[in-house]
């Protein structure tokens, strides 16, 4: 090791390079692997067309997320092409010895979820996955990423891939957020200010006050937003909070082996004078509960503002013109007050017993308004118990909500989670794309608060009214 | 998965003007769950192409007779969004071989080269060249030369080089794709494997 001031990222990135290519990509080693039922079959397929195996099973882990039902699940699956799916999953993953948290399975949930609350998602390590959301993983110091189905191939061939090494960026905000804004609210604003495609080709750092100061379950919601923002990933260094979510866990490390992860986790930070190519310093006082507006997450304010006319946003104005009037908005509207029909609180972005508790400290004592439908669900099994034992589920009952079963859901609308065409829904998921939860559908991003708020008044609402 | 091999394509190009062109829209979720890949091409931008009655909406560029051809340029961030290698088989499968724009999202890149779709970045000035050809002519052709790394209008001679890397340039050149090249790393990866702590 140099005395070169060196950054995380490059830290966690240069311990993992197998070989360097010359004017190609580094081969670079992965600890963990993920796989869920949607971008593994075909990986799968590959592998038997070329007469290979998987090279070390015990590094990939499965879980079934993307298609599941979120009612019934001890019911088969109606749709048979997603119970094709998981029926490969099950099938593939026993044929080569790896483990599999299928539907039903008391660790089930989304794959983002139950890695961390597991223990197999560690600092330091290098996390794929078939889901761009892998970069939620970056919250515990890992180098996580989203690959596509050749690369899953590649991984379970070769327990590597082949990436170029991305540019680094480090995001700072300092200060303390403000009442009833969250560590979505403090993505969305980023996201805003750089746009959905600001981080194209780099890796990202948060540092920060806000970002030292946020739970385990906020930094997970940061970094898996890191991709709509166009980064690969996004990581925040580990210190006490990460350690003390991970001590314990099933898969942590025990006993010795615990004592000497930590001493090495404790060296994964950016040296004082490491150099970025890009840096932003954002203001937590700047920072208000948001909201999105548009068809790709960068297209968000604040939720007191007003829709910015085309010339003040970063998009073109053929594509921005095209997104308001997918989503029925003008240009100049206030968004406080618009009328909603759904409410989605879930997903791999905020599926945690953290949201939960956010949500359920604005609809306390309150009722869902009439005319809203709102899907809740746990992001896993493990969460949906701790939502039952925290009283949390009763909270909910009395307001009027239902407490549906783990899994990808409405955030993607695989399942039979679809928003209609037209409808409006406040989700706490991680895409408003055209379509995203369904085909029509119109979707305002937001943090669990807002969710809540939206849910009791049937309409876009500040949720400090309410704290 | 086995693809053709890419030198010099010569074709006309199917004009997409728009930014953010997300992988939802190139593929939309409701249609990954096949566990084969094949008929990814017949979805292609479904929900643009197709009203819910499943009738060609007949504004939308795929739908006009009047373009075709095997390279597909579209507007900045064009693939942002999902990981799905499904938007990457879908225009494969439709039949276009380069997507051109000047700015792709990271993973859409990985997996257009992936499965034989050379991914080519042009400068905002040589994108606007190009749909201005396009609007022009329809029939207007592009020379994509991936030995050179350089693309052409070939009406006007306008021309412009690409970043590629020489591996993955090779890669594309002669159909071989990274299992090759890992298959045959085995040993030392096993050593590297071994010395890692958890």
């Amino acid at each position: 090791m140099s005395n070169q001031p060196t950054t995380l990222f490059d830290k966690v990135w240069d311990a993992h390079v197998v070989r360097k290519i010359a004017d190609g990509p580094d081969v670079l080693f992965i600890d963990r692997h993920f796989i869920h039922e949607v971008t593994s079959p075909v990986a799968f397929l590959g592998l038997e067309s070329r007469g290979i195996g998987v090279l070390f099973p015990n590094r990939t882990f499965a879980t079934a997320d993307h298609n599941t039902p979120t009612i019934n699940q001890h019911l088969p699956v109606a749709d048979p092409l997603s119970a094709n799916q998981l029926k490969a999953l099950e099938t593939n993953t026993a044929k080569y010895g790896i483990s599999h948290w299928g539907l039903g399975h008391q660790k089930n949930g989304i794959v983002h979820v139950v890695g961390p609350e597991n223990g197999i998602t560690l600092p330091g390590m290098t996390i794929v996955c078939g889901d761009s959301h892998t970069s939620t993983h970056g919250a515990f110091g890992a180098i996580a990423f989203g690959i596509g189905t050749s690369e899953v191939e590649m991984v379970l061939a070769s327990q590597c891939i082949m990436q170029p090494k991305p540019k680094k960026m480090r995001i700072t905000i300092n200060g303390q957020l403000g009442k009833g804004v969250l560590p979505k609210d403090a993505v969305l604003y980023i996201i805003s200010q750089i746009s959905a495609s600001g981080a194209t080709g780099y890796f990202v750092e948060y540092a920060g006050d806000v970002f030292e100061n946020m739970s385990m379950e906020g930094r997970m919601t940061v970094c898996n937003m890191s991709i709509e923002m166009g980064a690969r990933g996004g990581m925040i260094a580990p210190d006490e909070k990460t350690f003390a979510y991970l001590n314990g866990r099933e898969q942590s490390p025990k006993g010795e082996a615990w004592e000497n992860a930590v001493a090495y986790w404790q060296t994964l930070k950016t040296d004082e004078g490491a150099g970025f190519d890009l840096e932003y310093t954002y203001d937590a006082a700047d920072i208000e509960p948001q909201i999105t507006y548009g068809t790709n997450p960068g297209l968000g304010t604040g939720i007191t503002k007003h829709i910015p006319k085309a010339a003040d946003v970063l998009d073109g104005a053929a594509s921005y013109a095209k997104s308001l009037n997918y989503m029925g908005f003008a240009e100049d509207e206030s968004i406080l007050g618009k009328a909603i029909d759904f409410v989605f609180l879930g997903s791999c972005t905020n599926g945690r017993i953290e949201d939960f508790r956010a949500f359920a400290s604005v609809v306390k004592g309150r009722k869902k308004a009439d005319n809203v439908t709102a899907w809740l669900v746990p992001g896993s099994h493990i969460v949906e118990a701790q939502i039952q034992e925290e009283g949390i589920l009763d909270i909910l009952t009395d307001a009027g909500f239902q407490l549906r079963q783990p899994g990808c859901s409405a955030c993607l609308a695989m399942n039979d989670d679809k928003i209609p065409a037209g409808k409006y829904a406040v989700s706490t998921s991680n895409r408003n794309f055209e379509g995203r939860q369904g085909p029509g559908a119109r979707t305002l991003l937001a943090s669990p608060l807002v969710a809540a708020a939206a849910a009791i008044t049937g309409k876009v609402t500040d949720p400090r009214e309410f704290l | 998965m086995a693809y053709d091999k890419f030198t010099i394509l010569t074709s006309s190009a199917v004009p997409l003007p728009l930014e953010n062109v997300d992988t939802d829209q190139i593929i939309p979720a409701r249609f990954l769950k096949a566990t084969e890949r094949k008929g990814f091409g017949d979805n292609l931008f479904r929900d643009w192409r197709y009203n819910g009655d499943d009738t060609p909406k007949a504004d939308f560029v795929l739908n006009n007779p009047l373009y075709s051809g095997k390279i597909l340029v579209g507007g900045r961030n064009f693939g942002s969004g999902s990981s799905r290698e499904h938007a990457a088989w879908a225009i494969y499968d439709y039949g276009f071989r380069c997507v051109v724009s000047s700015f792709f999202a990271d993973i859409f890149k990985n997996n257009a080269i992936n499965v034989g779709i050379l991914p080519v970045t042009v400068s905002p000035e040589f994108l606007d060249k190009i749909f201005q050809a396009i609007e022009k002519d329809a029939n207007a052709e592009l020379t994509v030369n991936l030995p050179e790394q350089t693309i052409t209008i070939v009406s006007t001679g306008d021309s412009e080089s690409f970043d590629i890397n020489g591996y993955k340039k090779h890669n594309l050149i002669n159909g071989y794709d990274d299992i090759d090249y890992l298959q045959a790393m085995k040993e030392e990866i096993g050593v590297f494997e071994a010395a890692r702590p958890y």
